[in-house]
């Protein structure tokens, strides 16, 4: 699959340190643009702590709306770093190299966001303490453990803290080559974070082991978070449409497929905003493609468990949330947009390997992929509880309101302001993954002929 | 007085001869140990890497917080024996879930201790060392109890053709 090429340590070290040591053009005014509106949208944030929950589009029946989508959204993409990082350095996948720190890092900064939202739904968001802290208050109540809001914060805080930790141990050796890189009080903190990093066998054999050790654990985590977040609505038995005992593994396939797009998406930016065309190539985003038709093929057969499920038990109001989900306007508008972006036109279009190929296709159909699946969050959670039912007595059509918007588009520019500042203070591809794959693809004797010590497919 | 010893190679396999000099040389294992800015084959310089016990730390974490997560998950539920439904107090489904997150967490912290300890880190004091080490050069370190074998120890480095030798 991957071509050998022959680069030096020295020039593997100056290219992708381009970032980090020293500021790309483009870095300060990005930065400043987005530092911009996750001002505002701090300020909107305490304004609705401040005014209450009446600022938003949220009133009876439904509670759960753009807020609870977009976290689930982001505890979607979270999985992306998981998946791609380790999977692929368990089943030791070549192609994996320039793309695990990059999943990781999303991982980590898409969950910190996902955090905030549960936080400010609540309205009043110190009191999500009596909730999840185990602290006998004044009645003697501690949480209710049976509950998945309290599993929820449990499984996220495990999730980000494991994601956080494997993100470090993976630096090690590259915060080594910034320390012998930096001078004066950078010097220092690189020195500091390095722990006195050298470069021993017992070290890298520690980050082999270790890094392996990390993957195996964190694998399951990832399968019971999203499992966990699902359960929020699964066990909610009066609600339609989310009373389903698919929903743990069809949000695992979802999380995994909206996450790999988003591993795709930032791939294509890293190539082209730090010019890491030897790095980041195209047999990455073939792979990636690969993965990605597996992954939404599996994601679509879920879909139709799901509907086939609801649709068995001739259970009158699932078939008519059903029918509303799927044929009124205007969730049926929604639903041809989710249906159309999450698979109809990228997965096809992934099926030639031409277009696997092109970045600027991949990189496309991926944000499509992820328009489609927040919709389908959004499809699944508000529908369910917009129905009328007999025993609501007032409706409101839910319509978000600009300050929900606009803290959705926060997060947005939250997560990629993260993701830009951590470029700034460390490589976004692990250097000793590109140098270690350099001194595997050296060429060794077999018989008369020389070959890469990994044997990889050629063109 | 301690020293440590630097020999700088630009290849593997002169860095290699180094440490098989040094072996020959009579120098106890352990006191010498090969440097490089990204991990080769293992015993590609025929290093002395000696046994880790890596393994134990995930489980002894996981050990922890499975007693930890019974401990809160029972006594936050028997503090306040509200029965629901006719239902026992302690609800084993529920208290499986949070078990489960939190023994998977502590035994993720207790490995990356375990990868900090095993890889004899944090380590202030990093004795004979060359930055150019992560730029792709090969470094063979011999830390020496006192200077009587030093002359010994650059010998076998000069032999083995080091482009350079420091002490620190």
């Amino acid at each position: 699959m991957q071509q050998k090429r022959n680069l030096t340590q020295e020039y593997t070290n100056k290219v992708l340190l381009n970032g980090t040591l020293e500021t790309p053009k483009w870095w300060a005014p990005t930065v400043a643009g987005l530092g911009f509106v996750v001002l505002i949208g701090v300020i909107i944030i305490a304004t609705m702590v401040n005014r209450g929950l009446g600022l938003t589009g949220l009133s009876r029946p439904v509670y759960w709306g753009l807020f609870i989508t977009t976290f689930v959204f982001w505890v979607g993409i979270s999985h992306a770093g998981i998946m791609i990082s380790a999977i692929l350095r368990l089943t030791q996948a070549e192609w994996r190299r320039p793309v695990t720190r990059a999943a990781e890092l999303l991982t980590v900064c898409s969950l910190f966001t996902a955090l905030v939202f549960p936080l400010i739904h609540a309205g009043r968001p110190w009191r999500i303490a009596y909730w999840i802290l185990p602290y006998d208050i004044s009645r003697g109540i501690y949480p209710n453990i049976r509950s998945p809001l309290i599993m929820d914060p449990v499984a996220i805080s495990t999730y980000l803290t494991g994601s956080t930790l494997f993100l470090y141990i993976a630096l090690l050796p590259d915060l080594g080559v910034l320390r012998d890189r930096t001078t004066g009080w950078k010097n220092a903190f690189y020195t500091l974070l390095a722990l006195g990093w050298k470069g021993n066998p017992r070290q890298w054999q520690m980050q082999t082991i270790g890094g392996i050790l990390l993957s195996a654990l964190m694998l399951p985590i990832f399968v019971s978070v999203h499992s966990i977040v699902s359960w929020d609505f699964a066990v909610a038995s009066a609600v339609e449409g989310w009373h389903s005992t698919i929903f743990a593994p069809y949000f695992v396939i979802g999380a995994v497929h909206s996450g790999v797009s988003a591993v795709v998406t930032m791939m294509a930016l890293m190539r082209w905003m730090w010019k890491w065309d030897d790095f980041i190539r195209p047999e990455h985003f073939d792979a990636l493609a690969r993965l990605l038709i597996v992954v939404a093929t599996g994601w679509l057969a879920c879909t139709f468990l799901e509907l086939t499920f609801a649709l068995y038990g001739q259970d009158a109001p699932e078939i008519a949330l059903r029918e509303m989900q799927i044929f009124q306007w205007p969730w049926n508008l929604l639903f041809i947009i989710f249906f159309v972006t999450g698979y109809l036109i990228p997965v096809p279009i992934w099926c030639v390997k031409k277009y696997r190929n092109n970045i600027a296709i991949m990189f496309w159909t991926s944000i499509l992929v992820n328009v489609g699946m927040w919709l389908e969050r959004f499809l699944i959670i508000v529908p369910g509880l917009a129905r009328r039912t007999p025993f609501v007595f007032t409706w409101e059509a839910y319509r978000p309101s600009p300050v929900e918007w606009a803290i959705m588009i926060w997060s947005f520019a939250w997560v990629s302001l993260l993701m830009l500042l951590f470029s700034r203070f460390f490589p976004l591809v692990p250097l000793f993954e590109q140098k270690e794959s350099q001194v595997f693809t050296d060429d060794i004797q077999i018989g008369r002929a020389k070959v890469p010590a990994i044997v990889r497919e050629v063109e | 007085m301690s020293i440590s010893m630097i020999g700088l190679f630009q290849e593997a396999t002169p860095a290699a001869d180094a440490m098989d000099g040094l072996k020959n040389a009579g120098f106890e294992l352990g006191s010498f140990d090969v440097l490089t800015g990204t991990p080769y084959p293992e015993g590609a310089f025929g290093e002395h890497v000696p046994q880790h016990r890596l393994f134990r730390f995930p489980a002894f974490g996981a050990i922890i917080g499975f007693t930890l997560s019974l401990f809160l998950t029972a006594a936050t539920q028997l503090a306040y024996p509200l029965v629901t439904g006719g239902k026992p107090i302690l609800s084993i489904f529920a208290m499986l879930i949070i078990m489960y997150e939190l023994t998977m967490l502590s035994g993720v912290i207790a490995t990356v201790i375990g990868i900090i300890f095993e890889s004899r880190l944090p380590n202030l004091k990093m004795g004979a060392y060359d930055r150019r080490i992560t730029e792709g050069w090969i470094g063979v370190v011999i830390n020496l109890e006192d200077e009587s074998r030093a002359d010994d120890a650059e010998k076998v480095l000069n032999y083995a053709g080091a482009v350079e030798i420091k002490k620190a």
